[in-house]
């Protein structure tokens, strides 16, 4: 395709704007995490590696990460077996009612997370008389996760077609067959890079978890706490770090293993949601 | 293989897999059963659990609710001026703020889309994916940081002799464009990708510079995309209370209900408020997906 | 096609509406479960005997009360509590009275540090438990004055230990504001504000209109405000003016003690209200403007703290012993020091580092106290012939939300 020089260069350069846009206050968190005084003036003093070992060492941050990745493994594997199912219906089936799922599927995500959180406290805490535990912020969790892997098992449902399920089955296989030799390995990377995007929704929600836990803290509750203990700022800005550069590898993989280029129908509200789902 | 004895075998799942095979209808109930009935029960129910409550009313001196049906809360809500003003504060930014992601984020997507190797394509689509996993909390109180009186942002606009906004509406501004971008990047470079090059070419053929191309060919193919994205930026702001609380003394919609029912345990009021960015969302939903903005996402 | 179609929303909608009835008669049994039969002394009894410590306790407190040494290693009174009674300490940072509440009505927690303006909501509302005095045997040390009291004292029966007691202060960066101010007027909008016009910060809590009250009692006598809690039609409306006023010079508001920390020192915030404990976090960060805080001649609201015992408490031994170790001579001398206020226990004044401590912040000084409006929930009841002419905290509520705009 023809594009003049001139539009390639406008193109350069404005993809290099939004993209020191994008990384110009990470770069500021990083340097915070290295700087000497708990001040958080700019410029920053000197260098040290001072608050990671703080960070290593605090038990609070550590409690904290466990018991986010048990969230996020738990919201996961809900999200994985409802999306999967809805899409499985969606996809294959005409019946009335299908493009309200659709609608349905994507509201938890699309409606406020504090409409959500506050539901879910109300329902919780005053109709059924439950405490606030991991599994309520699982429930909570699981639900805005499903649409995550909704859209990029249907997407990958589509792209598929029907014509190998047809003739797996005219070749004797039966449905669970059908499902298991042909249907889901087809599916299982787009499943794979939705749970890993469902999981990042959830590693770093922070709204709805206010709402629906109990004692216990996840990471981003444990940040959200310790931004408002005056000298703990500089450690919370080493775990931002750190989330930041460790989930390079789980991006990496989602990305390769969507196939699809990222941006097609899943990743996107898969990668939307993930992260800044505040 | 003995066909024969094939034949005579009966796996195990066979007989439960024929059974299944020839009910249509119950096979389908079995698959929508699981999503259907946790989005209908749990979600939905939670809703109306949730707006039930805004027709009830909160004894404030012992702070009960009490379940005196009615329209209080929401004539409250339409007759003080002051919500009203928060409204539509919080919808102007979030228009605004979904308009400065489309502009930011349009050359990008077509770069990656259009322009890039696949190399690069593939390297820029894991930058912009990256800072999703920044924790949201960690990238406001870093704006904040760098808003401040003596932060980054004073510091780098000081020799130009401008002042930085410091905190407000711009800065609340800032901050969600920044927070929200990738979620707009990523669809519009999803929907340019599928718009095929031999278009593009064409209209360059027929004629029609740049601009025009731009204007009648690519961004009315790109739009659903563009309003893919902008059902994130704009439901994102209108519902964030935490960034408006760090950037900004103004009050936005999630402030007003954040407020009400965790400070003043007003759960009544806080349902009634909340009930608007629902509303403003569920027509945002309608349009969009009359746009075709559902197939992109 | 189109009966098909009816029958599927029908059935989704009547699904939902079944629900939601569901709920809603379900919520009118719990309601009336958790209401509970609001304060008083016949179904919630204070504890009769001391028994061993649970193994924790869950505390809701104001910033800087409960310190184990990770804001300052010389700020440390919690860890020494846990290794004598084996009680771990959790603490919840309430940033304002009606978060306290808030929190302490979810029943997820043993106690609460509660100003006047909290105390009795929980009461009326059954979320305390009465003190058993006599299971605190440092309770026979608190200043007489502080016991007994409106705030912490229902129908004779004590709900709660005093904590301590302060006033707020006009806090003001010495480098901006170069002449030291010793009136309220520089935080109003009126003309000493416009020097510091966008710099000015203010409390962000309904209970702040008191403040507003307490100046205009001073400047506009003809308004005949005494109670700067009792406020009527008329007074109200004065008040809420003058914030209005405010509110255009105003940088920004906080409730988060950190923000006004970093407000301060980084230059946002050049004057306005703050506790003691955040100027003298701010005095000790040196990258800090230099700041002071003062008692404007005006006087102040401020706050008598009394710590009070859940009624869903689960660690009610380890509640009471933290009751008594909080305001022991030692502890709660440290406490004083720390966050800047007058001690509840007269036998701390001896055991201050700074031996004017108690001086400085008029511990025994009643006559000072007296002018010191400590923060009280605003009833209808104005408490004098006008009856029940008076805001309450609700319509302060209101009021603050449209003040801020």
């Amino acid at each position: 395709m023809h594009i003049s020089n001139g539009m390639r260069w406008v193109l350069r350069v404005g993809t290099g704007v939004t993209l020191a846009f994008i990384y110009l206050p990470l770069v500021v968190i990083a340097m915070y995490a290295f700087n000497e005084s708990r001040s958080q003036a700019w410029p920053i003093d000197g260098v040290t590696l001072e608050w990671f070992d703080r960070a290593v060492n605090n038990p609070g941050v550590r409690d904290a990460l466990w018991t986010s990745v048990k969230a996020g493994l738990g919201a996961t594997a809900v999200a994985l077996l409802l999306g999967t199912l809805a899409a499985l219906a969606v996809a294959r089936y005409r019946f009335f009612g299908r493009e309200t799922i659709s609608f349905l599927v994507i509201l938890p995500i699309a409606l406020p997370g504090i409409v959500t959180g506050m539901a879910l406290n109300a329902t919780f805490s005053q109709v059924l008389n439950v405490d606030l535990t991991l599994f309520t912020v699982i429930v909570g969790h699981a639900t805005f996760c499903i649409v995550v892997v909704y859209n990029n098992a249907i997407a990958r449902l589509r792209r598929t077609g029907t014509s190998l399920e047809e003739a797996s089955m005219d070749l004797g296989a039966n449905g669970w067959k059908t499902f298991r030799y042909v249907t889901f390995p087809a599916l299982r990377s787009a499943l794979v890079a939705g749970a890993l995007l469902a999981f990042a929704l959830s590693f770093d929600e922070i709204i709805v978890t206010t709402f629906t836990i109990g004692g216990e803290q996840t990471l981003p509750i444990w940040i959200f706490t310790n931004y408002a203990r005056p000298n703990q700022l500089p450690v919370v800005n080493v775990v931002g770090l750190c989330v930041i550069l460790l989930s390079i590898i789980p991006v990496y993989i989602a990305n390769r293993l969507s196939q699809d280029p990222v941006g097609a129908p899943g990743a996107a509200p898969a990668a939307g949601a993930a992260g800044a789902r505040g | 293989m003995d066909a024969s004895a094939a034949s005579h075998r009966k796996p195990a799942g066979r007989g439960l897999a024929g059974f299944l095979y020839r009910r249509r209808r119950l096979r389908l109930s079995l698959l929508l059963a699981g999503p259907v009935g946790w989005l209908v029960i749990a979600y939905l129910g939670s809703l109306a659990v949730l707006f039930i409550a805004a027709f009830w009313q909160l004894d404030d001196f012992s702070g009960e609710i009490v379940q005196d049906p009615g329209f209080q809360n929401f004539k409250e809500l339409i007759e003080t001026p002051v919500y009203r003003s928060i409204v539509g504060r919080t919808v102007l930014i979030a228009a605004l703020v979904t308009l400065t992601d489309a502009i930011l984020a349009f050359p990008i997507a077509f770069y990656m889309a259009k322009v890039a190797s696949p190399r690069a394509r593939g390297l820029l689509v894991v930058a912009v994916l990256m800072p999703l996993w920044a924790s949201y909390l960690v990238k406001v109180y870093t704006w904040r940081i760098m808003l401040q009186n003596d932060g980054v942002v004073n510091w780098l606009l000081d020799p130009l002799g401008i002042d930085g906004p410091g905190f407000g509406n711009v800065a609340t501004w800032l901050v969600f464009s920044y927070l929200w971008l990738p979620f707009m990047v990523l669809p519009i470079y999803a929907g340019l990708e599928r718009i095929p090059n031999s278009m593009l070419d064409a209209s360059g053929d027929l004629g029609g510079h740049p601009w025009i191309t731009f204007r009648r060919v690519v961004f009315p193919l790109a739009l659903p995309a563009v309003v893919a994205g902008s059902i994130f930026t704009f439901s994102l702001t209108l519902g964030d209370y935490i960034a408006p609380t760090l950037v900004s003394s103004t009050q936005f919609i999630g402030n007003v209900v954040y407020s009400n029912v965790g400070v003043a345990n007003n759960l009544p009021l806080a349902a009634a408020f909340a009930t608007v960015p629902v509303l403003i969302m569920l027509v945002y939903l309608l349009i969009a997906r009359r746009m075709g903005a559902f197939e992109e996402l | 096609m189109n009966a098909h179609r009816f029958r599927w929303w029908t059935a989704l909608a009547v699904l939902t509406l079944a629900l939601a009835a569901l709920t809603a008669a379900g919520c009118g049994d719990d309601d009336d479960d958790d209401g509970g039969g609001g304060g008083g002394g016949d179904e919630s009894q204070a504890l009769q005997k001391l028994g061993k410590g649970e193994g924790e306790v869950n505390l809701v407190a104001w910033a800087g009360y409960v310190e184990d040494g990770s804001t300052d290693p010389n700020a440390d009174w919690v860890t020494g509590f846990e290794k004598e009674t084996g009680c771990q300490v959790n603490v919840k940072i309430g940033n304002t009275s009606d978060e306290m509440v808030t929190l302490m009505r979810t029943g997820k927690y043993d106690g609460v540090s509660a100003s006047g303006d909290a105390t009795l909501r929980l009461v009326a509302g059954g979320d305390v438990d009465p003190v058993n005095t006599d299971l605190i045997p440092n309770y026979k040390d608190v200043f007489p004055a502080l016991k007994d009291q409106p705030h912490n004292t229902v129908d004779g029966v004590p709900y709660g230990v005093p904590h301590g007691r302060g006033a707020n202060l006009l806090m003001y960066n010495k480098d901006v504001v170069k002449e030291a101010p010793d009136s309220w007027d520089v935080v109003w909008g009126g003309a000493e504000s416009e020097p510091y016009a966008g710099k000015v910060t203010a409390y962000d809590n309904p209970i702040y209109i008191a403040d507003a009250a307490l100046f205009l009692r001073e400047t506009n006598p003809d308004l005949g405000i005494e109670n700067v809690y009792e406020l009527d039609d008329k007074q109200f409306d004065a008040v809420v003016d003058l914030l209005r006023q405010q509110r255009e010079v105003i940088g920004e508001y906080w409730s988060d003690y950190t923000k006004e920390i970093s407000a301060f020192t980084s230059g946002d915030s050049v004057v306005g209200t703050t506790w003691q404990v955040i100027t003298n976090l701010v005095q000790a960060d040196k990258k800090a403007p230099p700041v002071e805080a003062i008692l404007p001649r005006e006087g102040s609201t401020g706050w008598s703290d009394t710590w009070m015992i859940s009624s869903e408490a689960e660690h009610p031994n380890c509640m009471y012993m933290w009751m008594n170790h909080i305001v022991s001579p030692e502890a709660n001398a440290a406490v004083a020091e720390w966050y800047g206020e007058a001690p509840a226990n007269q036998k701390s004044c001896e055991m201050t580092d700074n031996e004017d401590h108690c001086e400085i912040y008029h511990a025994d000084d009643e006559e000072y106290f007296d002018q010191v409006e400590y923060w009280t929930t605003p009833t209808k009841d104005c408490g004098d012939d006008r009856g029940d002419a008076c805001k309450d905290y609700s319509e302060w509520v209101k009021a603050w939300t449209e003040i801020k705009g």
